[in-house]
This record gives C-alpha cells, sequence and structure tokens, in this order.
C-alpha cells in the first residue's frame, strides 16, 4: 500500500511537469493551429539561463526569476520574427520552422554550455517521501493554471486573446490587435514552459534532457485534447500516474511503451482528446 | 504529381547528360508509367555507378548514406505530402527494418542479402499495417502525437529484450562484400552503394508508380479534403492504412540497408532527432515531389558533413564542433523555408518555369 | 442632401482580387445621421467595398475620409477607434464566447467597460438579457445577428457597417432588423451603411440608395425615388 501511495505521490509530481508543458502547448495551439516543437528548448534556455545566473549571484531564486523572464522573452522573440513570416505560407511549414528553431537553440546551448551535464538544484530539499520538491511542483503548476485559467476568463486581455484564436477578423474589427495576442500567448507559453524546465531540470541538465519530458507533455496534451487547457492538466496527471504505476510495478524501461499504450487507448475511443469539444465549425 | 514526375524525369535525362534527345518526348510519353519510371531507375543506377567509379571510397559511403536517407525520406514523403498524414515516427520504421535485418544476418547467416532484405520489406509492412489501422482514425496533430511516442518508445524495447537486442551497444554484424569475381575491380564499400542504389532505385520507381496510380489519386483526394473524398466513394480509413503501411515499407527497408552498409543496429541512432530530423529535411527538400526526397537526403547527410569541416576549419571548440552541424542544418531549414516555401525543388521549378519562355522567345526569330 | 459636411466620404475607391477588379473608381459620400443603402447583384462589389473601408482588404487606388480624415490606409484593428464599426457578413459572432463575452469584446477598445453602453444596447435587444452568460453559438439565426448589430453598437460608433444582414434570416425576422436600425438612426447620432441584396427591403427603410454593378456605382438616388423608378427597380434590382 505504502509503495502505491508513493507511486501516486511521484505520478503527480512528474504529472504536474507534464500538465505544464502540455498547457503551454494547448495555449499555443488554441491561437495558431500549430504545436510548439520548440518548447523544449525554450525551457532549455531558460534553465540554462537559470544556471548561470544562479552561479553568478548565488541567489537560487534569482535565477528562477531570470528562467521565467527567458521564457517570456523567447517565446515572444520567436513568434514576432520566426514562426509569423512562416505561418502565413503554410501551416506545416510553421511547425517544421518551430523544429528548426529547436536544433538552432539546443545546438546553440550546447555551443556555449557545452553537452556534458552540469549539477542542476531544486528549489526546495527532494528527500523523502513527498518532498518539499515535490510539494513545490505540484503547487506551482496548479498556481499557474490557476491564474491562467481567471486571465483567460475574466479579464479584457484574456477576452482579446480568446477572440483573436476564435476568430481573427472578428477580433480585429472589434479593435484587438491579433499580432499582438499571438505575441503575448507564445510569450506566456512559453513563460510555462521554463516553469516546467526549472521543475523538470534537477538533479543535472545537459542539451537533450527535456525531450523525453517534453514528448509526455505532448501526448499528455494530445490526450486531454489540444483545444482544452483542462485537458493538458488532466491528460499531464493521466500519463503521470499511469507511468509512475507501470515502472513501479513492471519496470521503469516499459514506461514510455505505457505512454504510448495510454496515447493508443484514449485516441482509439476519443480521436480528438478526451476533453475535446466536437468540431462543430468542420462541416 | 504525375505530370510533374514525368517532367522531373526529362530533366533527370538532361541532368545526368545520358542520350535522351528532347526530340523523343513524345515516343517517352506514350511509355507505360512503370516502364518509364523503371527506365528513369536504370539512368539513375548508370548515373550512381559513374559516380562510385569516379570518386573514393569515402565518398562511396556517402552515396550509399544518401541512397538509403533518400528511400526513407520518400517513404515519408507518400505519407505527408501524399495523404497528408503528418508522421513523427518514421525513425521507428527505420528501426524496425534495422533490428530486422540485423537479427536475420545474425541468426540466418546462409540466407542471400535479396531474401533479407525482403523479409525486411514483410516486418515492416505488417508493423506499419499495426500501427496504420491503429492510428487510422487520428488527424493533423493527434497523429503526430502518437507516432512521436512511439519514435521515443521504440528504442526502450532494445533495453527490456537485452539479451535479443543487445540493449544500449545494439547488433554488430559482419556483412558480404563484393563477390569474388569482383574482388580488386570494387572495393567493398563501393560494392555495397551500388548494392544500396540499385534497390533504392527499384523501390523508388515503385513508389513513383503508387503515387501516380490510384491509390496516389485517391490520397490526395484525402489530403485536400477529407470529408469530400469520403463523400465521393473514397475508402478513407483504407486509403489512409495503406498509404502508411508502403511509408512504412519504405522507412524499414531503408533501415535493413543502413545496417547492411554500416554494420551495426543501435538504439542511439534511431532517436527521435533522426525522426524529426526526416521530416524537417523533407520539407526542406520539398514536399510535392520525390525529387524533393533526393535534395534532402543530401541535404541531411552533406550538411553535417560541411559544418564539420567549417567548424575544423573555424579550429572551434569541441562542443562547438560537435553542435555546429545541427545548428547550421536549422538556419538552413530556417532559410530554405522562408524564401522557398515549397523546398528547394519548388524553388527549382519556378527557377525552370521562369527560364523557359525566355528561352522559347530567343529561338523562335 | 443637407449642407452640412459629408461624415464618410469616398473618393474613387478601387480594389482587386488578384487580377479582378472588384470596386472601380467608386464614389460616394454619407452626411451624417444618414441611413444609407449599397444595393447590387451577387459579386457586384458591395462587401468589398465595406471591407475596404474598414482594411480588412486593400484599397488599390482612391481615399476614404471619415470627419475629413483620411483613414484609406488604416489597419482594421484601428477602423474602430476612429468610428467605423462593421458588422462583416453573416454577423462575425464568435460562437465560442458567451453573448456577454461578445458585447464586451465590442467595447474592448476603450479600455474600461462601457455599462451604459451595454444597457442601451440591451434595451435595443431584449431577446439577448436572459442568454448573457450562454455561448453565442446556441442563438438562433436572428439572435444572432441581434449580437453581431449590439457589439459593433458596444463600440460606439459614428458609423455602423452592416454587411448582409439579412442573409438568411425569415423575411419576418429581417423585417424587424431593418426596423431596428430605423429605430436607432432616430434615438442616437448614428450614420449607417446597409449593404445589401434584399433590395425591396432595404430601400424601404433608408434614406439614399446605391447600386454598384460590376464594381462601378451604375445608380443613386434618395430610397424613395429608386423604389419608385420602375425601370431602375428592373434594370439593378430585379424585382
Amino acid at each position: 500500500m505504502t509503495h502505491f501511495i508513493n507511486l501516486t505521490l511521484n505520478g503527480l509530481a512528474s504529472g504536474a511537469v507534464y500538465a505544464a508543458l502540455a498547457l503551454s502547448l494547448v495555449i499555443i495551439f488554441q491561437a495558431t493551429r500549430l504545436v510548439n516543437f520548440a518548447l523544449p528548448a525554450f525551457a532549455l534556455l531558460a534553465v540554462y539561463v537559470a544556471h548561470t545566473v544562479t552561479q553568478l549571484t548565488g541567489a537560487y531564486w534569482i535565477g528562477f526569476a531570470s528562467a521565467l523572464g527567458t521564457g517570456l522573452l523567447v517565446g515572444a522573440v520567436s513568434e514576432r520574427f520566426i514562426v509569423r513570416p512562416i505561418a502565413r505560407t503554410s501551416q506545416l511549414n510553421a511547425i517544421i520552422v518551430t523544429l528548426g528553431l529547436l536544433l538552432v537553440i539546443q545546438g546553440t546551448v550546447g555551443m556555449i554550455w557545452g553537452n556534458e551535464q552540469h549539477g542542476f538544484q531544486y528549489a526546495f530539499s527532494y528527500v523523502g517521501r513527498f518532498s518539499p520538491a515535490s510539494v513545490f511542483a505540484v503547487a506551482a503548476v496548479a498556481v499557474v493554471a490557476l491564474l491562467l485559467f481567471l486571465l483567460y476568463r475574466f479579464t479584457p486581455l484574456g477576452l482579446r486573446m480568446r477572440a483573436a484564436a476564435h476568430h481573427p477578423e472578428a477580433a480585429r474589427l472589434s479593435g484587438v490587435r491579433v499580432g499582438l495576442m499571438l505575441t503575448i500567448g507564445w510569450a506566456i507559453a512559453s513563460f510555462i514552459g521554463a516553469l516546467a524546465g526549472m521543475l523538470a531540470g534537477p538533479p543535472f541538465i545537459s542539451p537533450n534532457v527535456f525531450d523525453v519530458v517534453f514528448v509526455f507533455g505532448i501526448t499528455s496534451a494530445v490526450i486531454g485534447g489540444l483545444d482544452n487547457p483542462f485537458g493538458a492538466v488532466l491528460g499531464g496527471m493521466l500519463i503521470g500516474l499511469g507511468m509512475s504505476y507501470v515502472s513501479g510495478y513492471f519496470g521503469s524501461e516499459l514506461a514510455t511503451l505505457a505512454a504510448l499504450v495510454i496515447v493508443v487507448i484514449v485516441l482509439s475511443v476519443r480521436p480528438d482528446g478526451i476533453l475535446s469539444r466536437p468540431t462543430a465549425r468542420k462541416v | 504529381m504525375t505530370s510533374s514526375i514525368a517532367q522531373s524525369g526529362e530533366r533527370a535525362t538532361t541532368r545526368t547528360a545520358a542520350p535522351e534527345p528532347r526530340t523523343s518526348t513524345k515516343g517517352w510519353k506514350a511509355l507505360p508509367l512503370p516502364v518509364r519510371h523503371l527506365a528513369l531507375a536504370a539512368l539513375a543506377l548508370t548515373a550512381v555507378l559513374g559516380l562510385l567509379l569516379a570518386t573514393s571510397d569515402m565518398n562511396a559511403l556517402r552515396v550509399a548514406t544518401v541512397g538509403y536517407t533518400m528511400l526513407a525520406i520518400a517513404g515519408l514523403q507518400l505519407l505527408v505530402g501524399g495523404s497528408g498524414q503528418v508522421s513523427l515516427g518514421h525513425g521507428a520504421f527505420m528501426m524496425i527494418g534495422a533490428y530486422t535485418m540485423a537479427l536475420l544476418i545474425l541468426h540466418q547467416p546462409m540466407l542471400p542479402l535479396a531474401v533479407n532484405l525482403l523479409v525486411v520489406v514483410g516486418v515492416s509492412v505488417v508493423a506499419g499495417l499495426a500501427v496504420g489501422a491503429a492510428t487510422a482514425r487520428l488527424h493533423g496533430p493527434y497523429l503526430a502525437g502518437a507516432t512521436l511516442v512511439l519514435a521515443v518508445g521504440l528504442p526502450g524495447l532494445t533495453h527490456r529484450y537485452h539479451e535479443v537486442l543487445g540493449g544500449s551497444n545494439g547488433l554488430t554484424i559482419r556483412t558480404a562484400g563484393a563477390p569474388p569475381f569482383l574482388e580488386g575491380i570494387v572495393s567493398t564499400t563501393a560494392w555495397q552503394a551500388l548494392v544500396v542504389w540499385t534497390t533504392v532505385v527499384l523501390a523508388l520507381a515503385l513508389l513513383a508508380t503508387i503515387s501516380s496510380g490510384r491509390l496516389g489519386r485517391r490520397m490526395r483526394t484525402i489530403r485536400d479534403d477529407e470529408t469530400a473524398a469520403a463523400m465521393s466513394g473514397v475508402p478513407v480509413g483504407r486509403t489512409k492504412v495503406v498509404a502508411f503501411v508502403v511509408s512504412a515499407a519504405a522507412g524499414g527497408l531503408a533501415g535493413g540497408l543502413q545496417v547492411y552498409v554500416l554494420g551495426t543496429a543501435t538504439p542511439s541512432t534511431f532517436t527521435l532527432a533522426l525522426s524529426l530530423t526526416l521530416l524537417a529535411a523533407l520539407v526542406l527538400g520539398g514536399i510535392g515531389s520525390l525529387w524533393g526526397a533526393l535534395w534532402a537526403a543530401i541535404a541531411m547527410v552533406h550538411l553535417e558533413l560541411w559544418a564539420s569541416d567549417l567548424a575544423r576549419a573555424l579550429d572551434l571548440s569541441r562542443d562547438a564542433e560537435n553542435n555546429l552541424p545541427i545548428v547550421f542544418f536549422g538556419i538552413v531549414l530556417f532559410l530554405v523555408i522562408r524564401f522557398w516555401p515549397l523546398g528547394v525543388h519548388g524553388a527549382l521549378q519556378s527557377l525552370r518555369t521562369r527560364l523557359r519562355p525566355t528561352k522559347t522567345r530567343t529561338s523562335t526569330p | 442632401m443637407s449642407g452640412t459636411e459629408p461624415l464618410l466620404e469616398i473618393e474613387g475607391l478601387s480594389a482587386h482580387y488578384g487580377a479582378v477588379r472588384a470596386l472601380d473608381n467608386v464614389t460616394l459620400s454619407v452626411p451624417e445621421r444618414q441611413l444609407c443603402a449599397i444595393l447590387g447583384a451577387n459579386g457586384a462589389g458591395k462587401s468589398t467595398l465595406l471591407r475596404t473601408l474598414t482594411g480588412l482588404h486593400p484599397a488599390a487606388s482612391g481615399k476614404v475620409k471619415l470627419g475629413g480624415k483620411d483613414i484609406t490606409r488604416l489597419p482594421t484593428e484601428r477602423a474602430v477607434t476612429h468610428g467605423l464599426a462593421h458588422v462583416p457578413e453573416g454577423g462575425g459572432v464568435i460562437v465560442e464566447l458567451t453573448v456577454e463575452e461578445n458585447l464586451r469584446l465590442g467595447g474592448i477598445w476603450r479600455g474600461r467597460h462601457d455599462h451604459k453602453a451595454m444597457t442601451e444596447v440591451l434595451e435595443f435587444f431584449p431577446p439577448l438579457v436572459e442568454r448573457l452568460d450562454k455561448p453565442a453559438g446556441t442563438l438562433s439565426g436572428g439572435e444572432r445577428q441581434m449580437l453581431a448589430i449590439g457589439r459593433a453598437l458596444m463600440a460606439r460608433p459614428r458609423v455602423l457597417l452592416l454587411d448582409e444582414p439579412s442573409l438568411g434570416l425569415a423575411p419576418l425576422i429581417t423585417e424587424q432588423i431593418f426596423t431596428l436600425l430605423r429605430d436607432l438612426r432616430d434615438r442616437t447620432e448614428l450614420t449607417v451603411v446597409l449593404v445589401e441584396q434584399n433590395a425591396a427591403g432595404a430601400l424601404a427603410v433608408t434614406d439614399h440608395g446605391y447600386v454598384l454593378g460590376q464594381g462601378r456605382v451604375a445608380i443613386e438616388g434618395p430610397s424613395a425615388d429608386l423604389l419608385a423608378d420602375d425601370r431602375t427597380r428592373h434594370a439593378y434590382l430585379g424585382f
């Protein structure tokens, strides 16, 4: 029984990270209909900046803040100058460009900081059954998800962003600067990606550290429904818990295959994810 | 695409400077499509042979690499460009093919290569059928997500079944070189490159025939509008699965050839990065035609080499040297897509149409 | 026309779709508080005219002035800040948002939520009141058109541009909407440009009419005259 509880708690902690990544993907997908493959690279850059800042200042939380700031900035710049010019030509091309961005950022990080692993500290102690670090991970993601919900649902900025995502022309006619909303959306999304990176990074970081985590982030978003932020959180928890149980009871090398099985089962029942609404527009 | 392949065919003849005069176009067009594709295949093979005879052993390896990479990308091209299904798990099928090939050579060393390759195709077809059937209802990013997990999850199997699949060290095999009577005339690598290209060229001819046939037409109808395709009687689900299977077979065969050339199959070869790079390279080369796959393969193989050369010439640190190739590839990818949205092939085509009218104008008076 | 300066002035406006000329040297002017109808067959350039006014479609040449100010090259999202509210064809209601959110969106460019405007709009369109927190996708066609117009009014525009509000609506509902427009004009300072295929209905409520044919102004005049003249009716309006 203790084993089960341990696995559940572990699953929640890693699920929180997947949920954050999924949330980040969903925000961008809702606004631009594309999957941002550069997300792990955004997180990577943020985490390395945090690493350097923490080393220079000696203060973890200054590094933490600078990671989040890096996230905001790199998301906004990427949208405005890399993705937007391409998105006009074709959607597949825009997706491929995020792939290109992934390669460039990952390679650049490797060039600057090296390919070898660096030690990277936790925000809090990671010792114990449900360690302070794990509590922090779950709490941070929960708080961010809640703030995001409040932002989108109850603020004028959120209304602008939703209008721009759902019906760009009507939004523009109402005076909404749709391009700006896209940039803000990408900034918020990669802010969340940076947070996920700070949670998933320790104890070691290296240029490919987020590849696998990111795949589970996509998986979570896909099974939850790429159109639905709640689905992203639900999907993250499902994947986190499912993989934790499978690796706990059957061996850790099967965890990835477990994710694959979850995806196949969920999508064969609901091809657009658990919480997606039926596509009413597509007729 | 039928016409684009036929046109490209004409260009191929001029490019390789083979004796195929323009005046024969009429007779050429009159030939049935599979025959034309086979003729082109023979022509391409001649070109490769010439290239191999003219260059060194090191280049032979590159030629071989371009060959099987092109086949893998062509399979993906049929899937993505043809039916519009974006798969991020193409590397997984290469891996299946590679490990099948390695296991065959290890455990059934007496089997001839041709049989091995056929078995590889058979296994890949089965794998493609399974994945295709499981994902037939998915579209767009959902399919991409599911296949992505496949690409990441599959290498894990090699650790799980360590005894059979060799864990992270993978499987190492010895492949046969040139037949005895050619020893001394053709090096092992050159022979391998020739075998690779023979297989690749035959497979490409088949792919070209498929994509200009009924299946290809059905796939493009689905790509353009799935609902409309279904209403006009195209069996959407079946066509998608078949497309997936064909693409998987091409990927698997490419993987098998890779093992044949390199002599090893390791999980670290078939990373997520491979699957993503295959797709990226395809878009870079041009998604609309098999020619795109050629440019894509050349880019995948040679951009990396050039970047390494560049890093060495600039005397960069080891970290910089190791990472320059992917940065370079990413930047080239961005620039190509930014300025030639239809890829290298699209750029060449528009260049050709721009050149053509001026040519006729100067020749008419 | 009265002696006052026209509020909306269009001079020699042209626009293309590729090689196709959609607007060909259109000149017209709308004085303040006028209800003006733009009529014509399908493809005559009516929608393009409105879309060019709010920058959804680029003008090839010509000038648009609003209150004497040149707004020809204004980006779409700035049109509303100059007092142009455009209800596009089909209404452009955002079905994923609630009715209230759609209305709030209309006034969002002012920054602060405009309670007074909201109350006024809901007075004009009582059916919307009890639907405020429902997704706009649940509204009927007539209600959607009301919401679309209501959202435009939330912007407190000087000129309301309406693109075929009668499209797909039952004749009775269409008539209601037309009457509402008249009411609106009478009770506020609003100037309305109404693009319509339903020429009879539109001419019955408007003051002035323009008939477009192949991107040009074919004929214009007071609505009552256009309605009374059999020749124009047969030649251009088809009823």
